[in-house]
């Protein structure tokens, strides 16, 4: 790609403060990913990496409470989801949506237009299909409705395969790793670094350092309880996978985190 | 008379008018004098006249039928009940009178039958305008016309079947179409010819304060096979019309009917359709009825299945937008041993639409070994729309296989949001989505229809996402 806008941008998080539902979740988050890095963005359960996400994609139910975010010096903020889409964000979701009757192809075919990068029929159905092949992903997939009775697995290669049909300059991957065997997560990251590059900056939400072997970022930052509290490099990561959070963000609050699911309520009470 | 033309609504496209070039309409309202002056305006044989009179008794008889829509808003005396437009039936198109050929060129019907269509027949309020069928299956004995034809011209096989699966005194307004009826048309498939390419009527109501009331007999002789489908527009007037079809059906044993209607009526038109079929030994009836557009819709396809083995499917869907009501439903009458059905019901609501589906199952006590299967689910658009599920099983037999799923849902934010994240802005998202619930229903379409409903359904939701 030559043309100017599929280069990378800049992605500048200054403050970012977020509600949901009234609850604060993101408390004043920093983060810079410059055009054409690889990031990493860890952190215990419940620490706010997916509301991040969602928020920099532009989901209506994540009120912004302070700050900014910017892509490419764009403000990011003041756009519906669409439109952050077409200047090149891509969100990998970590719970991708079923579109019961909407096929694959027809929601690509729409998904590229919507983006100005409509190709003839024939060139489209050879990339799909290029694209499929790569990524392991069974043609029948073509014809079938986006994201319905899709193992977990499968919702994570379609999510990859989107990604690599729209081209963004920026992809987000919320968890993209988990829930993936060794063969699965190698054919997914594979998909990925392929992309990664001068054209595209990724930042990759995981828990796991091993998809981050793949991916080899720049950066890794550390967020817990809506902020980011540590930022360094790739060593980060493995010193995670080998100590655990709690060195880094102290005991109780990596318990809490680690915990969110089944003590939301307490750990909400606590923290209020 | 001038016609007051409602300044067209922007979703629907079909709203323009011709003016009035009718050369006879009988005096607003019904008496039997109004039914005696149609009936001898038709030239029609005694016995006809006799029928019509009859179903005129019933229909002042019959209360109107209350369980369903609201159906107030009907001014009986305020409809003219027959219109004749000008010129007489043709074959050709370059025949048919200007405007009315305008009209229909508007609507892409002579382009269709170029390219994918056996037959078609085209109506213009009270009477079919034109008809045509491809000569080699006219060679083959196959018939297709309007049923004034069929009465004229094939009077045996007319008068043994007509009125037989839907009498006069079914309903009230089968009693009214049975007085008034004119049109539709008269299909006959001999045994064992498969007619491999669709047969296409077009109905059109082009008078304001009009009553179109056309009427279906279908055949198909042993072993046949015939797929007839039916697309319904009018103007966008300030005064309501009636639409009030008949439509019958018979499938011999091993036949096979499929009845696909896209009726896509403006938003003043009462549509009350009485539609049967009777499904004999290893007969197959599928309705596939697509309900978009009209004030009221009340439609409830049903079948009979009367001999081993018969087979029969309801597959309909059906979009309310705001001030409209789509009652319907489904009959399946299992009489015989070895029958199957199949319903599939999907309806949208829009704004202040609402929807209802109405089903009704039957088993006699001596059909053993039946199966059925129900599926309906609904979509609602916004907080103030609407749906309804009203259904009703009467199993006298023990061995039946019930199948029974429903579901109301709404469209997801998440949904919305997963597709707005590629890209596609929030309308087209929810017109993706509306389309993909649709979709079990558009794929049984062939494809010139499919795309053509996908499209109405877009124009249907403009507007609907602020
Ligand atoms: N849609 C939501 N509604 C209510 N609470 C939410 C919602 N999304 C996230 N939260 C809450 O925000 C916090 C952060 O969640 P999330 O961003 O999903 O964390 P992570 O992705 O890091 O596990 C959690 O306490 C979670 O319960
Ligand atoms: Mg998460």
């Amino acid at each position: 790609m030559t043309d100017h806008q599929a280069l990378a941008a800049d992605l500048v998080v200054d403050g970012l403060s977020v509600a949901v539902d009234g609850k604060e979740i993101l408390r004043g988050v920093d983060l810079t990913v410059p055009a054409g890095e690889v990031h990493a963005l860890m952190g215990p359960n419940g620490s706010g990496k997916s509301t991040l996400a969602y928020t920099l994609s532009g989901h209506p139910k994540y009120a912004v409470t302070g700050g900014t975010a910017t892509f490419g010096g764009d403000d990011l903020l003041a756009l519906p989801a669409d439109a952050r889409a077409r200047l090149g964000l891509f969100l990998c979701f970590q719970y991708p949506t079923a579109i019961p009757g909407v096929t694959t192809v027809n929601f690509m075919r729409a998904a590229l237009r919507a983006q100005g990068k409509e190709m003839p029929a024939r060139e489209f159905i050879r990339r799909l299909n290029e694209e499929m092949a790569a990524l392991r992903i069974d043609e029948s997939f073509r014809a079938r409705y986006i994201n319905d009775g899709f193992s977990g697995g499968e919702k994570k290669r379609a999510e990859i395969l989107q990604m690599a049909m729209l081209r963004p300059r920026l992809s987000i991957l919320d968890e993209t790793d988990s829930g993936l065997d060794v063969d699965a997560l190698r054919t997914v990251a594979n998909g990925v670094t392929r992309l990664a590059g001068p054209d595209m900056s990724v930042l990759v939400i995981t828990h796991y350092p091993r998809i981050l072997e793949y991916l080899k970022p720049d950066r890794v930052h550390i967020l817990n309880q809506g902020r980011v509290i540590l930022s360094g490099g790739p060593e980060l990561a493995t010193q995670i996978e080998r100590e655990g959070y709690e060195p880094i963000i102290g005991p109780v609050a990596a318990e809490a985190g680690a915990s969110r699911t089944s003590l939301t309520g307490v750990v909400a009470e606590a923290q209020a | 008379m001038t016609v007051q033309a409602h300044e067209l609504s922007k979703d629907y496209e079909y709203g323009f008018h011709d003016v009035d070039i009718s050369v006879f309409r009988t005096e607003k309202g019904l008496s039997p004098e109004v039914v005696a002056a149609i009936s001898d305006h038709k030239s029609e044989p005694a016995w006809m006249l006799k029928f019509r009179l009859k179903a005129y008794e019933h229909y002042v008889k019959r209360p109107m039928p209350t369980w369903g829509a609201d159906l107030s808003g009907i001014d009986f005396d305020d409809i003219y009940y027959y219109v004749k437009p000008a010129g007489e039936q043709s074959r050709s198109w370059d025949d048919v009178p200007e405007s009315i050929k305008n009209t229909f060129d508007r609507l892409g019907i002579p382009e269709a039958e170029r390219k994918f269509l056996a037959g078609v027949s085209a109506q213009y309020d009270s009477e079919v305008v034109y008809h045509n069928i491809r000569e080699d299956l006219e060679k083959l004995g196959v018939i297709f016309c309007d049923c004034d034809t069929g009465l004229r011209d094939h009077p045996e096989i007319f008068r043994k079947y007509f009125g037989t699966v839907i009498p006069p005194n079914d309903n009230k307004f089968a009693a009214l179409n049975s007085a008034v009826w004119s049109g539709g048309s008269f299909v006959y498939v001999p045994a064992g010819v498969k007619v491999e390419v669709p047969l296409q009527a077009y109905f059109r109501i082009n008078s304001d304060n009009m009553g179109q009331f056309e009427r279906t007999l279908i055949i198909a002789e042993e072993g046949s096979s015939v797929h007839y489908i039916e697309g319904c527009t009018a103007p966008n007037y300030s005064s309501d019309s009636l639409h009030s079809a008949v439509v019958e059906l018979i499938a011999h044993k091993g036949a096979k009917i499929r009845y696909t209607t896209i009726q896509n009526w403006s938003d003043n038109v009462y549509n009350l359709v009485t539609k049967r079929a009777i499904a004999h030994e290893n007969a197959t009836v599928e309705w596939v009825d697509g309900n978009l557009g009209s004030k009221v819709t009340m439609k409830y396809p049903a079948i009979y299945l009367m001999g081993e083995g018969a087979h029969g499917e309801v597959l309909s869907a059906a979009f309310a937008g705001p001030g409209q009501h789509q009652d319907a439903g489904a009959k399946c009458i299992h009489v015989a041993a070895h029958t199957t059905s199949n319903i599939v019901s999907r309806s949208i609501s829009k704004g202040t639409g609402r929807t209802s589906y109405r089903g009704h199952i039957k088993v006699y006590p001596k059909a053993h070994d039946v199966r059925i299967n129900v599926r309906c689910d609904a979509l609602l658009l916004d907080e103030e729309s609407q749906s309804d599920t009203y259904p009703y099983m009467d199993v006298n037999s023990p061995d039946v296989t019930v199948g029974h799923e429903a579901s109301v849902s709404k469209v997801g934010e998440d949904q919305i949001f997963y597709l707005t994240s590629r890209g596609i802005d929030e309308q087209e998202a929810t017109a993706l989505i509306v389309n993909g619930f649709f979709e079990p229903f558009v794929k049984e379409l062939p494809m010139e229809y499919a795309v053509e409903l996908n499209r109405l359904l877009a124009l249907s939701m403009e507007g609907s996402v602020g």
